[in-house]
């Protein structure tokens, strides 16, 4: 997502980083370029311009440190006038205390309400609440049919009936008392801001649940309209927040900045991908690091603290750090990490990970599949001690899996190297303390709420991106080297990159 | 295998962070309790369950399911679907009435522009933010104003009056092209239109309109229900069929959409249909294996008797810069001959179709504005321009 502002900031920040001293003109010109990379992101016309001013005001204003270079302090500005902007606090969640919850979903036609609706169900569903899914959608040919089916993949039971959304939006009260559901989702008719009968009808819908949250659901490909529709949705609705969509994309996202900003509602919520897993709070602070470039840890971590079974993931860990890390540990913790989205969403979550890595990747998960294919055509055998597999057990295995044995002799080699490498007991701690993994590390602490100090979060912030220079080449593939020293392959990228990076003790030090 | 490297990666990584968080785990408790807030809401977390759903498993199962409705079931389903041939359906005056209803940013702008003697500073600023407001977008903007400036500069255009003239006439042009909007049914076989772009800007929607239209222009039409991927897609495009008296082809949901097209040409040769149009399911122009998946859609489209006369990017009217990149991509995977432009009647400008029309030469063909079924019209350059000044 905000890939596209999130580039042209690192363009121009990474030139004022280096400078001892700015002038005038040099300022003058980094905001002029930070105002087009942000229109060139959708943020609104006017939000550009105060973003601007802020910044402006914060880099000669007072707010001064003698810790930072004049090109940090740029960056600084734009960070903490980011966090500003795209609405400083995540959403906590309050309930009703007489149950149920309602929760109303309204906006435009295909911001992608109904499968919004299935996804905070299965999130609610998540947090130990025991949601009911109202369609009153009744407008599209086959709204309701297309939340059934996504209700009964949540787990969620759906209520609906052939009347009037209001009728509808009551009914769905009552079956929620009378089941005992705790939280109600009211998906509702795309429509238009300016439809002034159908914006009476959901101000009806509304008045007849009496939501707790009213959300706006808007697509993170919106231009200039976000703005205009929120306000026209919150002057009709009042909404508590808004929902952002389809932020899987590349580029803007720039709605999310101007929202907040304009009906002073923040972004509660943001769906990343087509599975209902892809949905989470929004964390403002986070999403401004990951438009500056500095990866989303604090995510990757949650989502692994969520969805991992903590025995394997400690019993992989243990193992990885003791140098015995075998296929069937990587086929077993291949499982868990699929439990947190695609592969390639995870590796645009990690920090310090050059574009390049990122777009080429193209993480495939039917290969993803083929390589579980091959390790499971092994024996138990075969997947501890590799080298017995033999020309015979290797076709044996190409057959199994429907693969060549030319795949899986690949297979078995990078696999190799990579254990050589995770053996090399530099690795780990350049891992845990360089600086890519630096920040992680320090992410880490930082969210234990230890060591959350400006200045070295800014280092690790300059450090990404140095880190990511030095990375940028890797990218001969499959390229053969000795292990623990090929700075230059693309599986190495995230464990070398801290030693690339100067302050690589920093992130230990923070817990 | 490059992606063995970076799934190890992955799993590594994420493994370590997994060890970062479940070792430290158990002194957290302790330490919460001096954290400063911040969100750290999610230390009371119930630790994970992993059993959880996930979307798509509905792997491809051998399509059984296929299935036509014969037309006479709709006739009493839906009156209004009497294929009664509306020989036009009005487009000049409803364009510039819907949109009458939410233009006023830009042409206030200009209202004021015109109203100044000259043209300085803020005139220019004023008429960049009116283009910038409509999702013009900045490149296109500078490259507009930069030549209009250049002309004020050489004594060509004196005046705001001359200024705002010159640019509505370069925008009108910008949007013209030779081809027009006219649709191809040229070519050998049976012709199919296929329908591309990301998720939620109205391709089904778009599909049944111009079913309507195409029926209403005397053509026997066949709808292929390849959104195999979205939950009730097929059953969406059915109703329309059923309104619209016309035949669809369906699959089993998750199955595979390139089968269903093709069964969907096999059809229309044996039936003797003209128009076959394709449906896809929505997806991000990011997404590889979805963009490979429509260039295999494409691909088995186009075998003979089959023959692929347009390729129609849908692109909702609300999208800002991304509409660009869209346009591009598709174009590059599948070759978009065309854009539909969807939801004009909403507040949005739509002026990143000038964008697409500049940088890549692809005309808006039609453009819809509203969900009644004939709020799909042919693209007017003359009206859309002078909608947005007027």
């Amino acid at each position: 997502m905000f890939d596209a502002l999130s580039d042209r900031l690192e363009g121009i920040l990474g030139r004022l980083r280096s400078r001892g001293r700015l002038s005038d003109a040099d300022v003058d010109e980094a905001l002029r370029e930070i105002r087009t990379a942000l229109l060139e992101a959708d943020v609104d016309v006017g939000v550009a311009r105060s973003l601007v001013d802020g910044i402006r005001a914060r880099v000669v204003g007072e707010e001064l440190s003698k810790s930072l270079s004049p090109g940090q302090q740029v960056v600084k500005a734009v960070h903490d006038e980011l966090i500003e902007v795209l609405g400083g606090e995540t959403l906590r969640l309050t309930y009703a205390s007489a149950p149920p919850t309602v929760i109303l979903l309204a906006g435009l036609q295909g911001s992608g309400k109904t499968t919004t609706a299935a996804k905070l169900a299965r999130w609610f569903r998540q947090q130990g609440r025991n949601p009911l899914l109202v369609g009153a959608d009744l407008q599209r040919p086959a709204a309701v049919e297309q939340l059934r089916i996504l209700g009964d993949q949540a787990g969620v039971p759906v209520f609906s009936e052939p009347s009037d959304p209001v009728a509808v939006a009551a009914g769905g009260v009552r079956e929620a008392q009378r089941l005992g559901r705790d939280v109600l989702i009211v998906d509702t008719a795309g429509r238009l801001a300016i439809d002034e009968a159908l914006m009476d009808e959901v101000r009806r819908v509304s008045d007849a649940v009496a939501p707790r949250y009213t959300f706006l659901v808007i697509d993170a490909m919106t231009g200039q309209d976000a703005v205009a529709t929120a306000r026209a949705f919150h002057d009709a609705l009042a909404l508590d927040g808004v929902i952002l969509t389809k932020l899987d994309g590349d580029a803007r996202g720039g709605a999310a900045l101007s929202v907040k900003n304009v009906v002073g509602r923040p972004i509660a919520f943001a769906s990343t991908g087509e599975r209902l897993a892809d949905f989470d709070l929004f964390h403002p602070d986070r999403m401004a690091s990951r438009i500056l470039g500095m990866g989303d840890v604090l995510t990757l971590i949650e989502q692994a603290e969520r969805e991992f079974d903590h025995d394997i993931a400690t019993e992989g860990a243990t193992r990885l750090l003791e140098g015995r890390f075998t296929l069937e540990d990587f086929l077993s913790q291949l499982q868990q990490v699929k439990k947190l989205g695609s592969l390639g969403g995870l590796l645009s979550l990690m920090p310090g990970v050059p574009k390049e890595v990122k777009e080429n990747a193209n993480i495939d998960d039917g290969q993803v599949a083929q390589v579980e294919a091959i390790i499971r055509s092994m024996t138990p055998r075969e997947r501890g001690e590799p080298g017995v597999i033999d020309g015979s057990r290797r076709s044996r295995i190409a057959r199994g899996s429907g693969t060549t044995t030319q795949e899986v002799n690949q297979l078995l080699r990078q696999f190799k190297e990579a254990q050589q490498m995770m053996r090399n007991p530099g690795m780990l701690g350049g891992m845990l303390g360089g600086g890519v993994k630096g920040k992680l590390a320090q992410a880490v602490a930082e969210r234990m709420g230890e060591g959350n100090a400006d200045p070295s979060s800014l280092e690790s912030l300059g450090a990404g991106g140095l880190g990511g220079a030095g990375l940028g080449g890797g990218r001969s593939v499959g390229g053969l080297g000795p292990p623990g020293g090929a700075k230059g392959r693309p599986g190495s990228k995230k464990k070398k990159g801290g030693r690339v990076t100067p302050k690589g003790s920093g992130g230990r030090a923070g817990r | 295998m490059l992606a063995l490297w970076i799934v190890l990666a992955v799993v590594v990584v994420t493994l370590v962070v997994g060890l970062v968080v479940v070792v430290p785990r158990r002194g957290r408790r302790r330490r919460s309790l001096q954290s400063p807030g911040g969100d750290t809401a999610t230390i009371e977390r119930p630790p994970a369950r992993p059993s959880e759903p996930r979307v798509p498993p509905p792997v491809a199962e051998p399509r059984t399911l296929l299935e036509a409705q014969e037309p006479e079931l709709e006739a009493e389903v839906e009156p209004e679907a009497e294929p009664e041939p509306e020989p036009e359906l009005a487009p000049a005056p409803e364009l510039r009435e819907r949109l009458g209803k939410t233009r006023g940013l830009f042409s206030g702008y200009v209202r004021a522009l015109r109203s100044r003697s000259s043209v300085d500073d803020q005139a220019w600023d004023d008429l960049e933010e009116a283009l910038l407001r409509a999702d013009v977008g900045v490149a296109t903007t500078t490259a507009l104003l930069e030549d209009l400036r250049s002309r004020v500069h050489d004594g060509e255009l004196r005046g705001a009056e001359a200024v705002v003239a010159a640019l509505r006439e370069d925008l009108r042009r910008s949007l013209d092209t030779e081809a027009g909007t006219s649709l191809s049914h040229d070519g050998e076989g049976t012709c199919v239109w296929l329908f591309v772009g990301v998720n939620g800007v109205g391709k089904t929607t778009t599909i049944g309109k111009v079913a309507r239209r195409e029926k209403a222009a005397g053509r026997s039409v066949l709808l292929a229900a390849g959104d195999t991927f979205r939950a009730a897609a097929a059953e969406q495009l059915d109703q329309w069929a059923r309104r619209t008296g016309v035949d669809i082809v369906r699959g089993a949901e998750g199955g595979d959409p390139s089968a269903v097209v093709f069964d969907a040409v096999q059809r229309a040769q044996a039936r003797g249909n003209d128009l076959v149009l394709a449906d896809t399911a929505g997806r991000l122009h990011t997404k590889v294996n979805l963009v490979e998946e429509l260039k295999k859609i494409r691909r088995v489209a186009d075998r003979p008797p089959g023959h692929v006369a347009e390729v129609l990017l849908v692109l909702d009217a609300t999208t800002g810069q991304n509409g660009l990149t869209q346009a591009r991509q598709f174009l590059d995977a599948v070759g978009v001959t065309g854009v539909v432009l969807t939801k004009l009647d909403g507040s949005a400008k739509g002026g990143i179709v000038v964008a697409i029309q500049r940088d890549l030469g692809l005309p808006v063909k039609l453009v819809g504005l509203g969900e009644g079924p004939d709020d799909l019209v042919p693209f007017d350059p003359d009206e859309f321009v002078a909608a947005l000044f007027d």
